[in-house]
């Protein structure tokens, strides 16, 4: 038994004893429930961990069979396989609170289905869940293969890849049951955060010490943004989340900071996790996947050195434009408007760096609905790459802040963005991993144009409602009155909502499809010949 | 050697991309929030913001957990028709004892920022009972379940002292009196209502939910909603003097 093994069993089964007294003497039913649900997963982890032990043969896989890096591809196909199941569920839960807000009653008035604890669900199950499965899963499968070494670490991959969806099933049941620390994107509560810190600092290891014992002289720029992404959400996360539990024994804390000092951490958290989890996270899919898919080099290499140093040091700045003409000092704020105004030529040189990878292949568009969808996610980025720094000028926020605009330009980046690129990555990912055909193109061209539709819906249907509402609520009567009252703004929010439902409910189909087209793809799809080289038909 | 050369040392050594990373993503950060904790200008002078009462900060731990501020914001801007429709803009110390923040990012319920005093007691039961019996355009849930729930008084001395060790000023004397507080404030002939009267000031005292019977959670919450932005008395507050 190799000490890796010997040691996480063993640390296991002491958390898996810890937890059963937390669960028997916890304070709160939430936090009992997180405890109990804490000790069968940590004694089913030892059981696991011992019946592999007793598997496998007295050798570990070794790094390298016949001259060529074993790669270790296991924890990947996992975190793949978890991607689908938390995007089909957060899309669903988008779904539902996006309905509640155009009839009411949906929220059917039980304390764990309203809007206010299933929007947290959703908001964690697209982000965090589905999306950090897809950055977990392309992270370990792109510096296996630009460092051409096998994943550092045996068992430390595994515990990322299933540490992390435990804790996202923390966080989850936890939202349902009122367990929030009401930090948005940050909502879980001090004993996840704690699961999640020790999770994260293996994540980083892992990739760290891949990186070290590449056999690659140069760090390809995909590891740069992972790298990125990975080293700043783990920053972001011990800034914004210090707390004091009010017992050790239950789910309740407050946090360490306060009012002013309080929002400022907040949206220097919330904006890099825009900034780096659904940003540079996935330009380094970008940067990997699309050159790959197109078998065309990335256009300009200096350009993505610039293109990492500006984008990173730009980001960090702009989370004040989130309190524009709040009790944030007016510094502050304009330091945040200044920043967020440059972060546009970073953004825009990304994704002309994206898009010119193309230059000579933009024909494979016509025929490979899978890079479409890729280039159509880089045209997003562009999109609301530019109408974020639009929005952060400090007249226009007056108008936009508060209002469904906001919401509108957030899902114009994680649908159109974040969902297209992640969606290229894993039918790209999926026939790799199981060296598999992809099932059929002509799937992916309905899911394509099916959420294609179904995004522009929804945003246009946010940008109605939005300016909507924010010009009624400013609109005076020529007798100097305000000509609305807030609940008349409310009544005219009704139609774009259930246009914006209709949106999310097409996206929703797309992603059913998808998972369809995967699940053939594994079970039933024919055994490809050349690994990462899927023949290309047309999708017509 | 030219500049893209140099950026060589980068793209060959793991631990040297590592750390120009973090320096790099350190310098925005510590630019603009170290010195909202050092600036005294960051947080204005004023008179009359006070701790939570007991009683209010359990509702205010009932507005977190049901993911108020979701579609309430409590922050007033300095804009015309704000001002006009809410009230004075919010002062950055009228939320200094907030742990967390609850400023909110989205409207889709009004502004409750100074939502105190604006409504009865009794529109506030009907209305958090069932938001459309009141106003019928409504889209917020229905909170039945806060009207049947009594509170735990239990582990409220708790809440005030993990208050105190992040930063919450409460003296000895509030936490020592936190669970009798706790009930005082609900009930008017509670020989104990004048002593909580003077541990916090101009804090209401009276049977929120209307009903007879311990605290419950509809009272902790109507008790935390009467009392938003109605700590500071802006007729003396004294703008000039805080201009930053």
């Amino acid at each position: 038994m190799t000490m890796g093994e010997a040691g996480l069993a063993s640390g296991l089964a002491v958390f898996a004893f810890v937890s059963l007294l937390g669960a028997a003497m916890g304070h709160d039913t939430a936090f009992s429930f997180h405890a109990a649900l804490a000790c069968v997963a940590s004694l089913v982890s030892v059981v696991v961990i011992g019946n592999r032990y007793l598997d496998r043969p007295a050798e570990l896989p070794p790094a390298e069979i016949g001259g060529r890096p074993n790669y270790n591809l296991g924890p990947i196909k996992f975190a793949s396989a978890m991607a689908m199941f938390w995007g089909i569920a957060g899309f669903t839960v988008g779904l539902i609170i996006a309905t509640q807000l155009a009839w009411p009653v949906l929220n059917l008035d039980l304390p764990w289905t309203t809007f206010g604890r299933l929007r947290p669900l959703h908001t964690s199950a697209v982000i965090f869940a589905f999306g950090g499965n897809v950055l977990i899963a392309t992270s370990f499968y792109v510096v296996q293969k630009t460092c051409r070494t096998r994943l550092a670490g045996d068992l430390a991959p595994w515990f990322v890849v299933v540490g992390y969806n435990f804790f996202i099933l923390i966080a989850g049941t936890g939202y349902l049951l009122g367990v929030t620390q009401s930090k948005e994107y940050a909502e879980p509560e001090w004993y996840a955060d704690l699961w999640l810190t020790i999770v994260w600092v293996t994540y980083l290891l892992v990739f760290l010490m891949t990186l070290v014992k590449r056999k690659e002289p140069h760090i390809f720029v995909a590891n740069w943004f992972y790298l990125a992404f990975i080293l700043t959400i783990a920053v972001l996360h011990l800034g914004n989340n210090p707390a004091l539990p009010v017992s050790f024994l239950g789910s309740k804390s407050y946090i360490a900071w306060g009012g002013v000092q309080d929002a400022m951490f907040q949206w220097w958290y919330g904006h890099n996790a825009v900034g780096f989890f659904l940003t540079a996270g996935f330009l380094a899919i970008m940067y990997y996947f699309i050159p790959k898919r197109a078998e065309r080099p990335v256009y300009s290499y200096r350009l993505s050195i610039i293109h990492f140093w500006a984008l990173i040091f730009l980001y960090i700045w702009a989370g004040p434009h989130h309190l524009h003409y709040t009790a944030l000092p007016d510094w502050a704020q304009t330091l945040g408007m200044t920043f967020s105004i440059m972060l546009w030529m970073p953004s825009w040189g990304g994704m002309i760096n994206g898009l010119m990878t193309l230059s000579g292949a933009w024909d494979k568009l016509r025929t490979d609905p899978v890079l479409r969808m890729m280039v159509v996610s880089v045209a997003f980025y562009g999109m609301s790459t530019f109408e974020g720094p639009m929005m952060s000028i400090k007249v226009v926020n007056s108008l936009s802040h508060y209002t469904d605009w906001t919401i509108g330009h957030v899902h114009s980046g994680a649908l159109g963005w974040v969902g297209f690129v992640s969606f290229g990555a894993l039918y790209c990912l999926v026939p790799w991993l199981w060296n598999r055909q992809l099932y059929s193109l002509k799937l992916v061209n309905w899911h394509f144009w099916i959420s294609t539709i179904g995004i522009v819906l929804y945003i246009s249907a946010m940008w109605v409602s939005g300016i909507l509402q924010g010009l009624m609520w400013r609109a005076y009567t020529s007798l100097g009155f305000l000509e609305y009252s807030f609940i008349e703004s409310v009544e005219a929010m009704h139609p774009f909502y259930i246009i914006r439902a209709a949106g999310g409910a097409l996206f929703l189909v797309g992603a059913l499809i998808m998972a369809f087209n995967l699940w053939m793809t594994v079970n039933a799809g024919q055994a490809s010949e050349t690994e990462g080289a899927g023949a290309l038909q047309p999708a017509e | 050697m030219s500049l893209w050369n140099r950026h060589k040392v980068f793209e060959k050594n793991s631990i040297i991309l590592i750390v120009g990373i973090l320096v790099v993503i350190a310098i925005g950060g510590l630019v603009e929030i170290t010195p909202l904790f050092y600036l005294k200008s960051t947080i204005e002078v004023v008179d009359g913001v006070r701790p939570y009462t007991p009683l209010e900060l359990a509702g205010r731990n009932i507005y977190v957990r049901e993911g108020c501020y979701l579609c309430h914001s409590q922050m007033i801007r300095p804009l015309r028709d704000e001002v006009e429709r809410y009230g004075h803009y919010s002062l950055a110390a009228e939320s200094m004892y907030d742990h967390p923040f609850q400023w909110g990012s989205k409207r889709t319920g009004p502004d409750l920022a100074r939502v105190g005093g604006k409504y009865s007691d009794d529109w506030h039961v009907t209305h958090l009972i069932n938001p459309r019996s009141i106003v019928p355009q409504s889209v917020m849930p229905g909170y039945p379940s806060l009207a049947k729930t009594e509170l735990d008084p239990s582990d409220i001395v708790a809440h005030l002292r993990t208050s105190r060790a992040v930063g919450v000023p409460y003296t000895e004397d509030q936490i020592a009196n936190a669970v009798a507080d706790l009930k005082a404030q609900t009930d008017p002939d509670n020989p104990g209502s004048d002593a909580f009267q003077k541990r916090y000031p101009k804090a209401l005292v009276r049977n929120f939910d209307g009903k007879a019977g311990n605290p419950t959670e509809l009272d902790a919450l109507i008790a935390y909603l009467q009392m938003l932005g109605t700590l500071v008395d802006f007729k003396l507050y004294n703008e000039k003097a805080n201009l930053r």
